[in-house]
């Protein structure tokens, strides 16, 4: 039994849409452990969900094309599963969490009958036993009233309560590995504190693997012990979290982190946008997709794309910077002046 | 492969160089006129390219079809009654001059002048001039009831949105009994009462025919007042006139365009219908409800009198929707299925 | 709920009293009287007629005298045909209609579902284009063109089935299928783009990552939720067999309630098509009601009114 549960190597995914293709997923790589919280953070069309949904392989096969790449998952490459084997995967080893618990549950069906469904399919139970599970699972996620709200429909269901419903579908057959994909974005301020705290919670009891999508760093503080930040389809930058937090290489992590707003930050100073928006993906030219975003960008970002480097055992990125010969950058001040770390650590 | 590309990287490319802001615009953005952007997805959908060809050729045939031979509408000539259709070149298509039993009629009946590509009636009348007289009457009653539909229903569906309240209850109870009857009901009792004809026609199709366009109108303008992109970009400072182009415009004109598109065929079947259960036009006005009606009677032994202005009669049909579907679907992307 | 359908209720009267109200004034503005089409009767034998019928009265109380009537359920006397009532010509010609229509809807529904449901399973492929294709000729072709042509190819050239009159159940197939294709087109499109709708929610992810079987997600989960729409379309949708009706049922001399009412329009029988038109308009207006219901019934999100809905 290896520590790694679940790997991706070099994926590639591209769709087929009505203005050609688009590559949405660019040779991403990463480790998911044992136990371990993996967050995946990157702005909205950066390819963190369509790398999600690939691992489920949700996504619609007609145009979507998986260029490159495996995904293992324990010792197995799920790319060469059959549609019925993927679906013995579903549910039972892999789960997924999506981001709107407005829209992700069926509307015109009991929600007792969506937990149930799941459990029937990858447990031999009778149809009472099922059932019983499904309340188990529903007072597990802290449903008040389980019982009678096992009748109820998705829209008697506040947003939090209708996330907590689609964790406990996801948890229904203790999956060995979660997907969140941005499982808090939709939902009110205090509510995302408490289902991030639920799935805390669950984690510990049930040791389950997650990886969390997310756009908000907030989140990743939380929850994560290791980060990968992801920019128009590629991982630009892994680590710990103390690493992307206190040691972070790529300019893009560095914005990421001047956006956040600090808890001891003074009000009065700003927080700093990244300036312009993301790339269209379906139009990329050569060179590090970040160039054209970047405060620090040289003429070789523009043509050459960046090969990862270590930075750490357990830290890499993918920048120009890291070259000997690029030019020693003082880093911005992301922490709220607390201390200033110079790129260049080696 | 690696290593060559490593060579080509000297020292001299680590230097800060910026793209220059137009080119970075140029990369993030590339702004295209909404509606520059809708006619190239209407073009690059086949169906309604091919529905727009068609009603073009349909429409200059509608005006040049009649003049193309020498015959009149209603000019009659019993030697040259139930003629079939003869087109000299095309005899291969069945269009050779004989019945259904194989019989030249031509040679039977010792027809020598032109040939009646259509074949004739049995007063002699040319059809091929008929049922093109005929498509220029249906399509004019269509396109003047389309446009009266269009006048009233956008004043109507306007005003009800734009004053909301009380005037917009009561015009949307008006507006709820008149869809409370079945249209063609209403539209029969009026032309009983306004004698066939073009005019009464298009009345009729209008009384009724106005309502749907009014609710989209109104549908779009409630949208529109709500909607916070209209209040951010008078945030943004936007002038009402570009308030007007950008925003207004495109998002009612393209549902007013796309209903027309659909009132056009709605308004051809029911005057087609009309002129079917007898209500039409009378005599010796044509329009395809009318010719189709005629061949209907004859159809068991000259089969051809019905087909041939049931093919013309569809193809608008079918042309018209298929254009309203492809322009619905390139004005309003996020509909595109 | 029970609130909803008596004000329901109560909008459907008044809506059916202002039709009864419109349709009888506008039947007093009709040029000529029933009696001047078969145009035989001496003066005297005209007045004693509409003595007989009430025509001689001033028209406010000719309308008093109607809605009375209505309201016992009399819709009064046939001018063509001596000493019938209405309803019984409605009650006896109901059934032709309600048997092709309803065996139009039959076939329209299930062949539409199933169409519709292939084209959006094979979205953007041959199939789905062939469909779509099949759904614009239903659409456009004219359902009076589309009925002659099957008349003459089918009944009259193959002599496959009996091309025209109602003497066996076999009369009716030729005039169901002609007022289907309306049917079938409407709902394969209105399933299509539904199912495409529901096929892009999270929900029928969610229900996939659960490991269910494409099957059981695309009949439990999509059609479920896409048929639940399809209701709506049951009111224009009979809005369009009625109109069918009058010309199928002309086609195929079906003896059904459009044969009537085009026979009553082209010799003025003011009160059958007065009755006729009331009769159709009320079906309408009820079958829109009942669509109304049956949708609050389909989907719980209606149902329940005043529900908890905190989100």
């Amino acid at each position: 039994m290896t520590d790694t549960i679940l790997s991706v190597d070099n994926l590639d995914v591209s769709f087929q849409t009505y203005n050609g293709v688009i590559k949405a997923v660019r040779g991403v790589d990463f480790d998911l452990k044992r136990g371990e919280t993996l967050a995946i953070v990157g702005e909205s069309g950066s390819g963190k969900s369509v790398t999600a949904k690939s691992i489920m392989q949700l996504l619609p096969k007609k145009t979507t094309m998986i260029d490159e790449g495996s995904i293992t998952y324990e010792n197995e490459n799920l790319l060469n599963y059959s549609r019925k084997e993927m679906e013995k995967i579903r549910g039972k080893e892999i789960s997924m969490v999506f981001q709107d618990p407005m829209t992700s549950l069926n509307p015109t069906m009991k929600v007792g009958k969506q937990v149930v469904e799941g459990i029937r399919k990858h447990q031999s139970l009778t149809k009472k036993e099922a059932y019983n599970r499904a309340q188990e699972l529903l007072e597990l996620v802290g449903i008040p009233n389980a019982k009678e709200r096992m009748d109820a429909y998705p829209h008697e269901f506040s947003g939090g309560m209708r996330q907590r419903v689609v964790i406990a579908i996801a948890l229904a057959c203790n999956p060995k590995v979660l997907i969140a994909d941005e499982p808090t974005t939709a939902l009110d301020v205090t509510i995302q504190a408490q289902i991030l705290d639920l799935m805390k919670d669950l984690q510990k009891k049930t040791g389950t693997s997650i990886i969390i999508i997310t756009h908000d760093l907030g989140v990743v503080v939380n929850m994560a012990s290791r980060i990968a930040v992801m920019y128009a389809g590629e991982i630009v930058e892994t680590g710990t979290l103390e690493e992307i937090f206190y040691n972070p290489q790529h300019p893009y992590t560095w914005g990421l982190l001047q956006s956040m707003p600090k808890m001891h930050q003074d009000r009065s100073v700003p927080l700093i946008p990244i300036k312009g928006s993301p790339p269209d993906v379906s139009n990329l030219h050569d060179g590090c997709p970040f160039a054209a975003r970047c405060p620090y960008v040289m003429k070789v970002c523009h043509d050459h794309v960046p090969d990862k480097e270590q930075v750490s055992e357990t830290h890499s990125v993918s920048c120009w910077l890291q070259d000997e010969r690029a030019p020693r950058i003082k880093q911005p001040d992301f922490t709220g002046g607390d201390h200033v770390v110079q790129t260049k650590t080696r | 492969m690696m290593a060559n590309q490593r060579k080509e990287i000297t020292d001299d490319l680590f230097v800060h160089e910026p793209l220059e802001e137009g080119k970075a615009e140029e990369l993030s953005e590339s702004p295209t006129s909404f509606w520059r952007e809708a006619l190239g997805r209407l073009f690059k959908n086949k169906g309604a390219v091919m529905g727009l060809i068609t009603i073009i050729v349909i429409s200059v045939l509608a005006i040049a079809g009649p003049i193309m031979n020498s015959y009149h509408y209603d000019d009659q000539d019993i030697l040259r009654s139930n003629l079939p259709p003869l087109i000299p070149g095309l005899e291969w298509m069945g269009l050779d001059g004989t019945n259904v039993d194989g019989v030249n009629i031509y040679e039977q009946q010792g027809v020598t002048d032109a040939p009646a590509w259509a074949g004739t009636d049995e007063f002699g009348r040319d059809l091929w001039t008929r049922v093109w007289k005929g498509t220029q009457i249906s399509l004019l009653i269509a396109l003047v009831a389309a446009f009266l539909d269009l006048m009233i229903g956008v004043i109507y569906g306007a005003a009800s949105g734009f004053y909301g309240g009380k005037v917009d209850d009561i015009m949307q109870r008006i507006v709820e009994i008149l869809i409370g009857i079945p249209n063609l009901i209403l539209i029969i009792l009026f032309i009983l009462i306004l004698e066939p004809g073009i005019t009464s026609i298009i009345l009729a199709l209008v009384i009724t025919g106005w309502v749907n366009m009014s609710r989209i109108v109104r549908g779009q303008i409630l949208q529109l007042k709500g909607q916070e992109f209209v209040l951010a970009s008078r945030a943004l400072g936007s002038s009402n006139k570009q308030l007007l182009w950008k925003h207004l415009i495109p998002n009612v004109v393209g549902p007013i365009i796309v209903t027309l598109m659909f009132t056009i065929p709605t308004a051809i079947f029911f005057e087609a219908f009309l002129s079917f259960i007898g209500l039409g036009l009378q005599p010796p006005l044509a329009s395809l409800g009318t010719l189709i009606e005629d061949g209907y009677q004859e159809m068991r032994y000259f089969a051809y009198k019905l087909i041939f202005p049931a093919i013309v009669i569809s193809a608008i049909m079918i042309s018209f929707n298929v254009l309203g579907d492809g322009l619905r679907d390139a004005l309003d992307p996020k509909m595109r299925k | 709920m029970l609130r909803y359908i008596l004000q329901r209720s109560g909008y459907m009267i008044v809506t059916l009293f202002i039709i009864v109200t419109i349709t009888f004034f506008l039947m007093q503005l009709l040029p000529g009287t029933p009696f001047s089409n078969p145009d035989k009767l001496s003066e005297r034998q005209l007045e004693l007629m509409e003595e007989k019928y009430g025509l001689d009265k001033p028209v406010p109380v000719q309308y008093i005298t109607y809605i009375g009537n209505l309201l016992q359920g009399d819709l009064g006397l046939s001018f063509q045909y001596e000493g019938r009532t209405v309803g019984s010509m409605i009650g006896e010609r109901i059934g032709p209609s309600a048997l092709i229509g309803g065996q139009a809807v039959v076939i329209g529904l299930l062949l539409g579902v199933v169409l519709g449901v292939i084209s959006a399973l094979k979205h953007n492929s041959f199939l789905d284009y062939g469909s779509v294709f099949i759904a614009v000729l239903g659409m456009s072709i004219p359902s009076f063109v589309f009925a002659a042509l099957l008349q003459y190819y089918i009944g009259v050239r193959l002599e496959w089935l009996p091309a025209a009159l109602w003497k066996d159940y076999s009369h009716s197939f030729l005039p169901s299928i002609a007022l289907s294709v309306l049917v079938i087109a409407t709902v394969a499109r209105f399933i299509r783009t539904e199912m495409l709708e529901v096929l892009g929610q999270d929900y029928v992810n969610t229900a996939r990552a659960k490991g269910i079987g494409e099957v059981v997600v695309i009949l439990k989960h999509v059609l479920r939720n896409a048929l639940i729409p399809v209701v709506t379309v049951l009111g224009p949708l009979a809005v369009s067999i009625m109109t069918g009706t009058l010309v199928v049922e002309k086609i195929f001399a079906v003896p059904g309630l459009g044969e009537q009412f085009t026979l009553s329009i082209l010799v003025n029988d003011y009160s059958v098509i007065m009755g006729i038109t009331l009769f159709y308009s009320a079906l309408f207006i009820f079958i829109v009601f009942v669509v109304d219901i049956l949708y609050g019934v389909l989907d719980p999100r209606i149902r329940i009114t005043g529900g908890k809905n905190d989100g």
